[in-house]
């Protein structure tokens, strides 16, 4: 007879299930927005037939400064992470704060494209372009939303002192997550913005 | 971390036993906050079973209406709303649940583990579940259930034409549950690549685990497709969006496409681990080991790369153009091929074997007759011509009830009166399991069998009464009373776990005398499953070790030790 859960064979099954959990996750996320993106592209085409609001409509150097910021929450988080293994405690706090910070002025950011667009009578209602624009932009800054609440949960902790390094599997799963969704942003800004600019 | 000083301050009771007896002191509290693995497991089939009596009803309501020409028992608009929930609750709340209960009452026993990976999500999973399910059934009383059929297409499903809120209850309930299935899926991967015991090596996975591993990929990457599908409806109904209606210039076509790229593949998560009970059951009753393990696993593999590319052929009547018709013709010819493999895997198992007809395996033998029915029929919708001559008639009725319930409904009782001494440590009678059997296969013949020809003959599905033409009415009557002797089997069955609860002899820790891990805990198994674990160095563990003289390392040559991972080890005994 044998020992229940003692040895530890291949490379896949030493790692972390925190890290398998959330990257299955993710490949189930690529699928979702895959699926958002595929119908923004399909009516993409039929715009001009319909007559309603296009893309021309989207303030698209704005939208880069905050697409920049939310790459740069990506770059602060490494940096938690980085001090977080040098045993830097104030680090990894800080740079979380500092992530959490850019985060909510990414979502800003869209709060205030959505405002304009909405000024302007563009709603989800307003043909192909609002609904699959908005339903698109919604659901990513949905995905921001719940990675702060994340890392908004990180930054408490990390105050208090919880983390001690060099290693934690909450800060890497999330990581994962929140590189993640700056990703998917970076794919719906050249399909959505930098397309919107070249037309 | 600060989980310390939260385990100072328990706000549960830690459980001390495996099932702790409801009447106990916090016995309900210890189910209802439970995270082990066999409790949530049990729930889920529990949950199912309650939702299988509750879609049972609804066929049976409607099976009554459809007993005469011109019923009048039923509104069309009640018939319309009970054909709806019947199908969501049968694939939703019924097949999912299955699926998800049976792999985690199993999957950590049958890989030797204490439990899944995330014993928490797991029982957010199963809450999920309950929840959604309980939604969905909410909207009967809210205003009336949903009326768009099962896969609600628009523009029926737009608010312009059904106004109630039946689809939205529909829409939100699949999106909740579907979160609790993709969750599901993640911990069973999980469970599967990092829980398995020393020695539990791919190859020696028993293939109920491999299939179930396979099955949670493919909810893993069709669910998603699901919730965006089903979000993009909620949104055209709430907020006015433009996703499907046509008026706005948008492409109803486009609904179908998404949602069957996520049915199809709904279609092989409501089998595949149903050929993995039958790949439990028919070798442990013919007393051999599993006949072309590699190919049971391959073919399995096959299926889930083709299953996500086959939707199409639900959709030949829309008109697709030739080249997508094409596709999706040879695609649905090929997923044939490995199911069809699996079923001469099976029948070669059975061959030259000492077969016990127990119940379990007379379940398993009509499943093999039944899914083969289902799969000849099946196949035969990727003929075009053929499709569009009867599609949306009773012949898709009676081809998807015999595969989902001539086979997966079937391997899943198969399963139940299998491993149903291991999970209550008490054997059932074996003559009302066979009463149930008979009853059941009678019953299900007699209603499904019939719908074929009433699919010819060109009854539409999904109406709610039809004209009095010739043979129509002799037809619904048989259907109606087939239905009635298989909701008496669905009785008998009840009754049969009743009385081996209450008066079944102790079931002893293997009474089949079968070949994996499960068998070798007791009966129910302890709290934490195993403290140990016999030693894996094959596909039967467990006979391995209970008949060492036929072991099946000591027959490294033959196709029987073949594959227990490592060579060197299968020649030295």
């Amino acid at each position: 007879m044998i020992e229940v859960g003692k040895r530890r064979v291949s490379r896949l099954e030493a790692a972390d299930p925190n890290l398998i959990g959330m990257v299955l996750f993710l490949a189930g996320e690529v699928i979702f927005f895959g699926l958002l993106i595929l119908a923004y592209l399909y009516y993409r085409g039929q715009w001009a037939a319909t007559g309603g609001p296009t893309d021309d409509v989207l303030d698209v150097p704005l939208t880069a400064l905050f697409t920049a910021l939310l790459l740069a929450s990506s770059v602060t988080y490494w940096l938690a992470e980085r001090s977080l293994a040098r045993g830097q405690r104030r680090g990894v706090w800080g740079w979380l704060l500092v992530t959490l910070l850019l985060g909510v002025a990414f979502l800003i950011g869209q709060a205030v494209e959505w405002m304009t667009l909405f000024a302007e009578g563009i709603t989800i209602g307003s043909g192909l372009f609002g609904t699959t624009f908005f339903t698109l932009t919604g659901f990513h800054g949905f995905h921001v939303l719940m990675g702060l609440v994340a890392i908004g949960v990180l930054f408490v902790q990390a105050a208090a002192g919880a983390f001690r390094g060099p290693h934690s599997s909450a800060l890497a799963t999330t990581a994962l997550y929140w590189h993640f969704v700056d990703g998917v942003w970076v794919v719906v800004f050249s399909v959505v913005y930098l397309w919107a600019l070249l037309s | 971390m600060t989980a310390k000083t939260a385990r100072d301050v328990p706000l549960v009771p830690e459980p001390t036993v495996a099932l702790p007896s409801l009447r106990s002191t916090e016995g309900r509290l210890l189910w209802l906050s439970s995270v082990d693995h066999k409790q949530i497991g049990i729930m889920y089939i529990l949950a199912a079973l309650v939702f299988f009596l509750i879609g049972g009803i609804e066929a049976l309501l409607m099976r009554v209406q459809l007993a005469t020409p011109n019923g009048t028992f039923l509104s069309p608009q009640l018939y319309n709303q009970l054909f709806t929930m019947h199908g969501t609750t049968m694939v939703f709340l019924v097949g999912m649940p299955l699926v998800a209960g049976l792999g985690n009452y199993l999957v950590p026993l049958m890989i030797g583990a204490n439990d899944v990976a995330f014993p928490r999500l797991n029982a957010l999973s199963l809450w999920t579940l309950v929840f959604g399910g309980l939604l969905l059934h909410f909207s009967f009383i809210a205003g009336g259930a949903p009326a768009a059929g099962w896969f609600a297409y628009p523009p029926l499903s737009q608010r312009t034409f059904l106004s109630d809120s039946g689809v939205d209850y529909w829409g939100i309930a699949l999106l909740i549950t579907g979160i609790g299935s993709v969750g599901g899926a993640i911990n069973l991967i999980v469970t599967i690549v990092t829980l398995r015991a020393p020695g539990m090596t791919y190859r020696r996975m028993p293939p109920f685990v491999w299939l179930t591993l396979l099955t949670s990929f493919i909810i893993l990457f069709a669910l998603p497709t699901l919730n965006a599908t089903v979000a993009m409806l909620l949104l055209d109904r709430q907020l006015g969006a433009h996703f499907f209606t046509p008026y706005a210039g948008a492409n109803p076509i486009l609904y179908q496409h998404y949602f069957w790229s996520f049915g199809h593949p709904e279609v092989y998560i409501l089998v595949l681990p149903f050929f993995g009970i039958i790949s439990e059951v028919i070798p442990v009753f013919s007393r051999k080991p599993l006949y072309g393990y590699a190919f049971v696993v391959g073919s399995s593999i096959a299926i889930f790369f083709y299953s996500f590319a086959v939707w199409g052929h639900h959709m030949w009547a829309v008109g697709m153009g030739f080249w997508l018709d094409l596709f999706f013709a040879i695609g649905t010819f090929l997923i044939a091929v490995p199911t069809g493999v699996k079923i001469f895997n099976w029948l070669a198992t059975l061959w030259g074997g000492q077969i016990r007809f127990a119940t379990p395996m007379l379940f398993a033998l009509a499943f093999l007759v039944q899914f083969t029915i289902g799969g000849v029929t099946g196949v035969q919708f990727a003929v075009i011509p053929f499709d569009r001559q009867v599609t949306d008639t009773y012949y898709v009725v009676a081809h998807l009830h015999y595969v989902l319930y001539g086979g997966s409904i079937f391997a899943f009782f198969a399963g139940f009166y299998y491993w149903f001494p291991k999970v209550t440590g008490r054997m059932f009678s074996e003559r009302l399991g066979k009463l149930t059997f008979w009853l059941m296969v009678i019953g299900f013949n007699l209603t499904f069998f019939i719908q074929h020809v009433l699919g010819w003959v060109g009854m539409p599905r999904r109406v709610y009464t039809y004209l009095d033409l010739p043979g129509l009415a002799v037809m619904n009557l048989i259907s109606t009373l087939g239905s009635f002797v298989l909701a008496l089997s669905i009785l008998t069955f009840l009754v049969s776990i009743v009385h081996a609860l209450l008066r079944g002899a102790p079931a002893g820790d293997n009474p089949w005398d079968a070949y994996t891990l499960e068998w070798a805990t007791s009966s129910p198994p302890a709290l934490h499953n195993f403290a140990q674990v016999p030693p894996i160095r094959g596909r039967r563990p467990l006979w391995d070790l209970n008949h060492p003289e036929l072991a099946d390392y000591r027959r490294a040559g033959d196709a029987v030790g073949e594959g227990t991972g490592s060579r060197k080890e299968a020649r030295t005994p």
